[in-house]
């Protein structure tokens, strides 16, 4: 009885004080030889009048027996029935196959039921809700830690003062911090819906403060007009708004940051044809799209053959989604970019002609409709950051996105290739002059933009449909990206990419996507106007080249 | 000055007028239908194609610019039309709103928006067709030749901008029927679109603004001010330095342009039947850049040309074999940049040219 005395004493009503001390003993204190009596209460449950199932349903809760939830739970569901022919009780299962029963004590198979062999145990409202308050202060004392967590928030959604004993008991035993924590909020909003002290209504009104999201900020908005607590109830309130608010333009944040990796992604194998060749590629999203297909085939394959390297798919389609990408490009640039150099007109009228001929292609051989890239399973679900849910997908991304723009920065300032590349660019005739092969490094060149493009695919694969359309939903973006950043630069891609996921994020809320989106391409329209050379303008001789 | 209509001209518009007089004649029921009637339409619609190519040609061709937001102010053009034609519809609407068209009906909405007024009257419409594309685009030259965007830059913002009208017209708040555009038509000035005679009006209207629009774009370009214009093609900065306001010439043929696709796209509209936001996608006004390219940049006639034979083929491989159209288009727009710089016209008068070596004259050059 130490736990009782433990409790702060309040004048509560006598019958509940009756009942939680009937209750604790049994819900605290595992002891021997209570499974009989478990046994023989349930063997009770058909019989006598409602008010004996009652004290029945009673005696069962405070047994604490593990099997208790869930026979109780039957018994709320109507699934627990007596079988006529020997007055055993089970649980009733419906399947397509028909009806089947299972022991409720022991969970034996006892095969299928004729729809009149078995009799359901009839409960009635008053019943109903006991049978609830008692599943719940059974499943707070369960020895799973998220059955108890699930628990303190239902628990917390009613608000329910009968519960206050259950978590009381519950909260004593809990040595977990994040569940002590749900179950200290349930008691509060449960002890707000009584009559406490309003010293004890204070503590709660804080509980529920601390905690400072939207269900908080519902179990306080009943109170605020309450005269004794009222002014700290207002005062609660308005600070979880203003949390809350924090937390929604950190999310907004997140989301814009999201969307600006997938659109770097897009732009930057762009930002390396356009901005470092001058060369316009309107191919440049069909190669995206190659990349997610590569990825559908690399699936394809691993599931046929070796469906224990699905986790891996990724890691396998990314290489081959550059070589496939990439070997395009390079074949477009060796067969028809090479021509046109110096007509950036013709060359983009050229390279869209490729992307049909690309979209029909994958359209022939795939098929026109959207194809089914699987997440492997450190990519699915989702990860809470305080009130903020951030996909591991789209954070996988993210870190991909970053990943690739800091190889590509690597490779263009400390490689060998990556020097020529640049001499090349900045004065074509002297690299030659030195013994650079320009027409080698031109179409490697592109090659790597295009590679790059089919490494976005692959990232693209998880978040989007993969369909011969990909790549046209995402070419517009991924121009106004590179002319808002600054063509020629990749840090401008970077902040152009980022800038505008951002942004578009925080207008969507306002605007709806749509409006969202022709308002941002409204703004890159003007911004083109004042700064015609982009955010990162090349200076001085560059710009002539 | 050059002679307005030149030998290519003539030889065109002596071609536009037999077909124009051979094709209803020889669809109507006197001649023993000896050709379909659709075909009339379909033919009108190409006409309407044709004024959309030599549009753009006026302003890439001689000017350099190259829109990829085209199909804009064609489309822009078909909204104003069927605009008129909605509100001509009146009371015959599925639900019988006097006023409202259907998709407004449908929308609960109490009244006709402020924009739709006026557009009861055909002259309204008219102004509008050609008013509204022409604003749009001398606003928007306005910002952009005035800052100097030009060349891809020019042309990705134009694409931009037909992408933004297109996601705008898709939406159902901004009162131009959505996603389903506009349809449903009944007549035009009180005839019956569903007519013979209706259509065969509109089919002689679009080729008679065709013939007008190509002697308007001739007349522009053998004008001492199309020489200006072919000077800033070829070299934008030596106009400028010589004193020449090149943001004014450009923005001039601009808006020209823009109004003369405008009209083609409201002669469209009646013999479709529809109008809605897909004519806004950049890859529509892509295609235009396609039959542009193929017929001959810069030979107005040869865009004419272009674009009828690419619409034709459309029709012809769409039908037989869809699956290879976009292979063919997108081939076209390869083999054409490789290899017919100076498209289809070009290469036959070049190839006439070798024939003949004793001929000599200004042949206009067109340089990227």
């Amino acid at each position: 009885m130490k736990i009782v005395l433990a409790l702060p004493l309040r004048p509560f009503p006598a019958a509940l004080l009756t009942a939680l001390v009937l209750m604790l003993p049994a819900l605290m204190l595992p002891s021997a030889g209570r499974a009989a009596g478990f046994e023989e209460l349930v063997a009770r449950l058909p019989e006598g009048s409602y008010s004996d199932r009652a004290e029945v349903i009673e005696a069962i809760a405070r047994t604490g027996d593990p099997r208790a939830a869930e026979v109780l739970g039957a018994l709320l569901e109507g699934s627990l029935h007596v079988r006529k022919a020997d007055g055993r009780v089970v649980i009733i299962e419906k399947t397509d196959a028909g009806t089947v029963a299972f022991d409720a004590l022991t969970g034996e198979a006892l095969g299928a039921v004729a729809g009149r062999s078995t009799e359901k145990i009839k409960v009635n409202n008053r019943l109903r809700g006991m049978l609830r308050s008692a599943i719940g202060a059974l499943s707070l004392m369960s020895p799973d830690r998220e059955t108890r967590l699930m628990a303190a928030q239902s628990v917390f959604a009613s608000g329910d003062p009968a519960n206050i004993e259950a978590l009381d008991a519950a909260l004593s035993a809990e040595s977990d911090r994040e569940v002590a924590t749900a179950l200290a909020e349930a008691r509060a909003v449960a002890i707000l819906n009584t009559d406490a002290p309003v010293e004890e209504k204070r503590a709660a009104v804080a509980i529920l403060r601390a905690r400072g999201d939207a269900a908080a900020q519902a179990a306080l908005a009943p109170h605020a007009s309450d005269p004794a607590i009222g002014n700290e109830v207002t005062a609660a309130l308005a600070e979880i708004e203003r949390v809350r608010q924090m937390w929604g333009v950190a999310q907004n944040v997140w989301y814009g940051l999201s969307l600006g990796s997938v659109l770097m992604l897009a732009a930057i194998g762009l930002a390396i044809t356009f901005g470092v060749m001058g060369v316009i590629n309107m191919a440049h999203g069909e190669l995206v799209m190659l990349g997610a297909y590569t990825t559908f085939a690399v699936q394809e394959a691993i599931r046929g053959a070796a469906p224990w390297l699905f986790d891996w798919s990724l890691l396998i389609a990314a290489p081959l989604a550059v070589l496939v990408a990439g070997g395009v490009g390079i074949a477009i640039e060796r067969g028809i970019v090479r021509h046109l150099y110096g007509r950036p007109l013709e060359t983009l009228l050229a390279t869209w002609g490729v992307s049909l001929i690309l979209q029909q292609a994958v359209r022939t051989i795939f098929g026109p409709n959207n194809r089914e890239v699987g997440n492997p399973s450190w990519m699915s679900g989702s990860l809470e950051i305080g009130q903020m849910t951030v996909t591991w997908s789209r954070l996988w991304i993210l870190i991909f996105a970053l990943c690739v723009f800091a190889a590509l920065l690597l490779v263009l300032r400390r490689s060998f290739f990556g020097l020529q590349m640049r001499a090349v660019t900045q004065n074509r005739p002297m690299a030659a002059e030195m013994g650079i092969d320009t027409g080698r490094i031109d179409a490697l060149t592109f090659g790597l933009g295009a590679g790059i493009a089919g490494l976005a695919g692959v990232a693209l694969s998880q978040i989007d449909n993969v369909s011969p359309n990909l790549g046209q939903s995402y070419i517009v973006d991924s121009f106004m990206v590179v002319v808002f950043g600054g063509a020629g630069n990749l840090w401008g891609a970077f902040a152009g990419a980022f800038g505008l996921g951002i942004v578009n994020k925080f207008l969507e809320p306002w605007t709806g996507a749509v409006l969202g989106k022709i308002l941002v391409l409204v703004f890159i329209i003007l911004f083109i106007q004042k700064r015609p050379r982009g955010l990162f303008a090349l200076r001085g001789r560059a710009v002539e080249a | 000055m050059a002679r307005l209509v030149d030998r290519r001209m003539g030889v065109f518009l002596a071609a536009l007028f037999v077909l124009t007089v051979a094709l209803p004649v020889a669809s109507s029921a006197a001649a023993g239908e000896l050709v379909p009637a659709y075909l009339v339409s379909l033919v009108g619609k190409y006409l309407c194609y044709a004024l959309l190519a030599v549009a753009l040609d006026l302003g890439w061709g001689f000017c350099g610019i190259l829109s990829l937001g085209h199909g804009a102010f064609f489309a822009l053009g078909g909204y104003a039309m069927g605009m008129y034609l909605m509100r001509q519809i009146g009371p015959r609407g599925v639900y019988g709103d006097p006023v409202l068209p259907d998709f407004m009906v449908f929308l609960n909405w109490q009244e006709l928006p402020w924009f739709w007024l006026g557009f009861d009257r055909f002259w309204f419409a008219a102004l509008m067709v050609m008013a509204v594309p022409g604003l749009l685009a001398f606003v928007f030259g306005w910002f952009a030749f005035r800052s100097r965007v030009s060349g891809v830059y020019l042309s990705i913002i134009t694409q931009a901008m037909t992408y933004a009208l297109m996601l705008a017209f898709f939406r159902n708040e901004m009162g131009f029927g959505g996603n389903n555009g506009l349809t449903d038509f009944k007549d035009i000035l009180g005839l019956d679109l569903t007519a013979a005679s209706t259509r065969t009006g509109l089919f002689v209207a679009s080729a008679v603004a065709l013939a007008a629009g190509l002697l308007v774009a001739r007349w522009i370009t053998a004008s001492r001010l199309g020489r200006v214009l072919v000077a800033i093609r070829d070299a934008e900065e030596r106009a400028r330095f010589l004193g020449y306001r090149v943001e004014h010439y450009k923005l001039f043929v601009f808006t020209v342009s823009a109004v003369m696709a405008g009209v083609a796209g409201a002669l469209y509209v009646p013999q479709v039947g529809i109008i809605n936001p897909g004519e806004f996608s950049p890859a529509n006004s892509i295609e235009i850049v396609i039959w542009v390219a193929l017929g001959g940049r810069g030979t107005l006639v040869g865009a004419a040309l272009g674009a009828m034979l690419v619409a034709l083929a459309k029709t012809l491989l769409t039908g037989w074999l869809p699956e290879l159209w976009l292979f063919a288009l997108g081939g076209l727009f390869v083999l054409v940049t490789l290899w017919l710089p100076r498209g289809v016209l070009g290469a036959l008068e070049d190839g006439l040219a070798q024939l003949r070596p004793a001929r000599t004259g200004a042949r206009e050059e067109v340089r990227a």
